[in-house]
């Protein structure tokens, strides 16, 4: 349908768009290997000596510690709520159900600074002090969407019939979700997680509000940008974090493949924000 | 009646037994049980934050103690209306490059969308997917210093603009580097949306205006266009409204200012209202355009 010459100019767009997406995300794992310590391009050399001081870094190590203790935690909460949210929209009608459906995507309709303000003055209203739970707060309230999503897009493609088979021939509730239910269900909470996860790790917006004095990795980047020390460090937790995020979206999406959360299969699915779910 | 007394033998089995016919009976019980705890977690958390938000955007501050002053007032959208001028230009400025990285995402990503959805194989298709969304998953902020070493003055761009026998373009801190950045950030949000209107362009409508003796061009305009630009609106809603910058001032940093230095959160959240009510009227003439149904 379309001449040769259209194809080759939208093949050679295409290619562009593509590495204009990606030049970013390259340049800054090679500024990782920079071996001087003074940001210029092309790099003098290569070396991996950063990594080596990165990782025996005091406030790098601790604040790992404290996004991966949040990501697990806010992952956590997300699996159980989600879960639960996804199943009950799923099976039953009721009253209020389309609103309930817009509440859990609000989080992540509205930008992030509004969730971050609106928490940090209900703490502050509330005399709650900052601690670790303060911000898996914040991050749970954006991370139930993705695994909801999740799950009801696999819940969805699931035939009700399997389960009324199962009670059929005499499984009772357990039964049925242990034998039925858990085995389709289960790679779509993995990939749920995985977002979850990574949605977590790398949040920065809302955790600036909710964390107090606490540091996070992606708050050490942001803090020692803003006083432009430390870049060669910068420059390696931030090629790391890049691999922590793009894994679990890259294993997610491959146990998704079905139901394609990160595919067109989740836009069309659920509604206007669940596009927003391959995000943030 | 063999099965029922065959696991009647164990207790446990027994208890769960009654409880699943229990939930069968009463659907509204285990609606209940499902539903409570997202709820609970949701309106006394994240709905009571919003409305101590929106509240509080009705409060002041008093100017020596920096106590929050229970009083209800329209003082900060009062400041915000009238204090010369200066909260509404950096409003305009916010929705004026929303609007420029909406248009250049728009560009951007219709060639692109088209391509994958009518043009790439299978595998193409499916590896274009993966590298339009690992971009958009990975961190905000890491893409947001990339751009700052690129653009730097030592940065990848002038090196490669000094390759061509260009001079250094001083972008760094500018408003033309806020352009680039967010329409770099955006970008996957435009594609995706665009692509799936396209994909559901059927065939036959092209081939039809083939048939017709339309061009190209007159075919893109007049077939494909029409039909792709809900997904294109549908693009334009995830495009920012909060933008946060370096030098120049936007709503995003004005906001975070008055919290971060002045602990002033009535004024913000007032402030933070702008940008809402902008998306909410955005969201309404998106819905008329039936953005929502190309999603």
């Amino acid at each position: 349908m379309e001449r040769s010459t259209t194809r080759a100019a939208l093949l050679g767009w295409t290619v562009l768009v593509v590495l204009f997406l990606w030049t970013p995300l390259v340049i800054i794992a090679v500024y990782a290997f920079n071996s001087s310590n003074i940001q210029v391009w092309p790099i003098p050399g290569w070396t991996l000596h950063w990594f080596r001081v990165a990782w025996h870094d005091p406030d790098v190590r601790s604040s790992l510690w404290l996004s991966v203790k949040v990501g697990a935690l806010a992952t956590g909460i997300s699996l159980a709520l989600g879960t639960m949210a996804a199943f009950a929209i799923h099976r039953f009608r009721f009253f209020g159900r389309e609103s309930i459906s817009f509440l859990l995507l609000l989080p992540i309709a509205l930008p992030g600074i509004i969730t971050g303000m609106a928490l940090n003055s209900f703490y502050v209203f509330a005399g709650i002090s900052f601690s670790i739970w303060t911000i898996v707060i914040g991050h749970a309230t954006f991370c139930i969407v993705v695994v909801y999503n999740n799950i009801l897009a696999r819940l969805r493609r699931t035939q009700t019939s399997l389960v009324e088979a199962s009670m059929d021939l005499g499984a009772d509730g357990w039964q049925t979700f242990r034998f039925v239910v858990w085995p389709v269900l289960s790679t779509a909470l993995v990939a749920g997680g995985l977002l979850a996860f990574a949605l977590s790790f790398d949040e920065v917006i809302v955790t600036t509000f909710t964390a107090g004095a606490q540091t996070t990795l992606p708050i050490f980047i942001l803090d020692n940008l803003r006083q432009g020390q430390q870049l060669p460090i910068v420059n390696v937790v931030a090629f790391a974090v890049i691999l922590l995020t793009i894994v679990p979206v890259a294993i997610s999406q491959r146990l998704t493949r079905d139901t394609g959360v990160l595919r067109r299969g989740a836009a069309t699915v659920t509604s206007a924000e669940s596009v927003e779910i391959t995000t943030v | 009646m063999a099965v029922d007394s065959l696991r009647a033998g164990s207790p446990l089995a027994g208890a769960r037994r009654r409880l699943s016919s229990e939930f069968w009976r009463r659907p509204w019980l285990k609606a209940g049980l499902l539903l409570a705890p997202p709820l609970a977690a949701f309106v006394f958390v994240y709905l009571a934050a919003l409305v101590s938000l929106f509240v509080s955007s009705f409060w002041s501050v008093d100017a020596f103690t920096g106590k929050l002053i229970h009083h209800w007032t329209l003082g900060n959208f009062h400041d915000l209306l009238y204090s010369n001028g200066t909260y509404l230009r950096i409003a305009g400025r916010t929705i004026e490059i929303a609007a420029a990285v909406t248009i250049t995402d728009a560009v951007l990503a219709f060639p692109l969308a088209y391509f994958m959805a009518r043009l790439a194989g299978r595998r193409a298709r499916a590896l274009l997917f993966v590298l339009v969304l690992l971009p958009l998953w990975s961190s905000y902020l890491v893409r947001i210093y990339a751009w700052q070493t690129i653009l730097a003055h030592d940065g990848a761009l002038n090196w490669g603009l000094n390759r061509i026998g260009l001079p250094d373009a001083n972008l760094a801190y500018t408003n033309w580097a806020m352009w680039i950045v967010f329409s770099y950030v955006w970008l996957p949000f435009m594609i995706i949306p665009v692509f799936a209107a396209v994909e559901r362009i059927p065939d036959s409508f092209i081939e039809a205006s083939g048939d017709l003796g339309a061009r190209g061009w007159r075919t893109f305009r007049s077939v494909v266009l029409p039909l792709a630009l809900p997904g294109v609106v549908a693009g334009s809603i995830f495009t920012p409204l909060l933008v946060g910058g370096k030098s120049s001032s936007f709503i995003g940093n004005v906001v975070e200012d008055f919290i971060g230095i002045n602990g002033n959160v009535p004024f913000s959240a007032a402030f933070a209202t702008v940008p809402v009510i902008v998306m909410a009227i955005y969201l309404l003439i998106a819905r008329k355009l039936g953005a929502f149904e190309a999603l």
